[in-house]
């Protein structure tokens, strides 16, 4: 199982703020798992559906979208920050 | 050895000076404190507050790294960053930096680099709250801040 966690308005349109999934083999890299997200419900569909503007950290540090997955625990997935 | 810097990520407000004293006690070789402050605009009187969200954990991480790599780059002698989350009043503390260096350039580049990194990659989000109550949306993230930070390349 791989624990994803949502954050700001990508948590509001999914409905969740975080949940634990079993990623099919066919997952590889951080685009495959926005894909498979997408075919989850209309809630995923809603809110990846501009991927271009989707932000994704494994265990909690940055990475690109064409990044293997691995072995990562813990996946993040948020629209870009607007702290400081 | 590079000097530890003080991360923290916290709901209460924080005391600029108590925190540069702080910073830059023990530490005669200082001869330079740049200290920023981020504060909740008003936006012309129509925002009540801001609610800040954040990645428990990571957001730590990312200011760690970005602070570790501010002081590598500009010899720092200290650096502090505080970001608050939860509710933030209009004219209230949003975001503390201090940055100490024995010369006032690396000082000033050192607050600003850390800032520009901080807005785009430590992963917080601003919702804004409007004088009627009600929430507004989320705050979109702005391309003059990425090219803020693209040019310390």
């Amino acid at each position: 199982m791989t624990k994803l966690i949502y954050f700001a308005w990508v948590r509001e349109r999914i409905g969740k703020a975080e949940e634990d999934i079993a990623l099919p083999a066919s997952v590889v890299t951080v685009t495959d798992l926005l894909d498979h997200l997408k075919t989850l419900g209309e809630e995923y569909e809603t809110a990846l559906q501009f991927p271009d503007v989707i932000r994704v950290a494994l265990d909690q540090e940055h990475v690109e979208h064409d990044e293997p997955i691995g072995d990562a625990r813990e996946i993040g997935i948020f629209p870009p920050m607007t702290g400081g | 050895m590079s000097p530890t810097p003080t991360i923290r990520v916290q709901r209460e407000d924080f005391d600029l000076q108590a925190e540069v004293d702080l910073l830059s006690k023990g530490k005669p070789g200082i001869g330079a404190v740049v200290t920023f402050s981020g504060l909740c605009r008003d936006e012309g009187g129509t925002l009540d507050a801001l609610e800040l969200e954040h990645y428990p954990g990571m957001a730590e991480a990312e200011m760690t790294r970005i602070a570790e790599m501010a002081i590598k780059r500009f010899e720092l002698n200290g650096l502090t960053a505080i970001h608050r989350y939860g509710r933030i009043a209009a004219g209230d503390n949003i975001v503390l930096v201090i940055a100490a260096a024995p010369h006032r350039q690396a000082a000033f580049d050192g607050a600003n680099f850390v800032m520009d990194f901080l807005k785009t990659s430590a992963p917080f989000w601003k919702k804004e709250h409007g004088k009627d109550g009600v929430a507004r949306e989320w705050v979109e993230a702005k391309g003059h801040d990425d090219a803020a930070r693209d040019k310390w390349k």
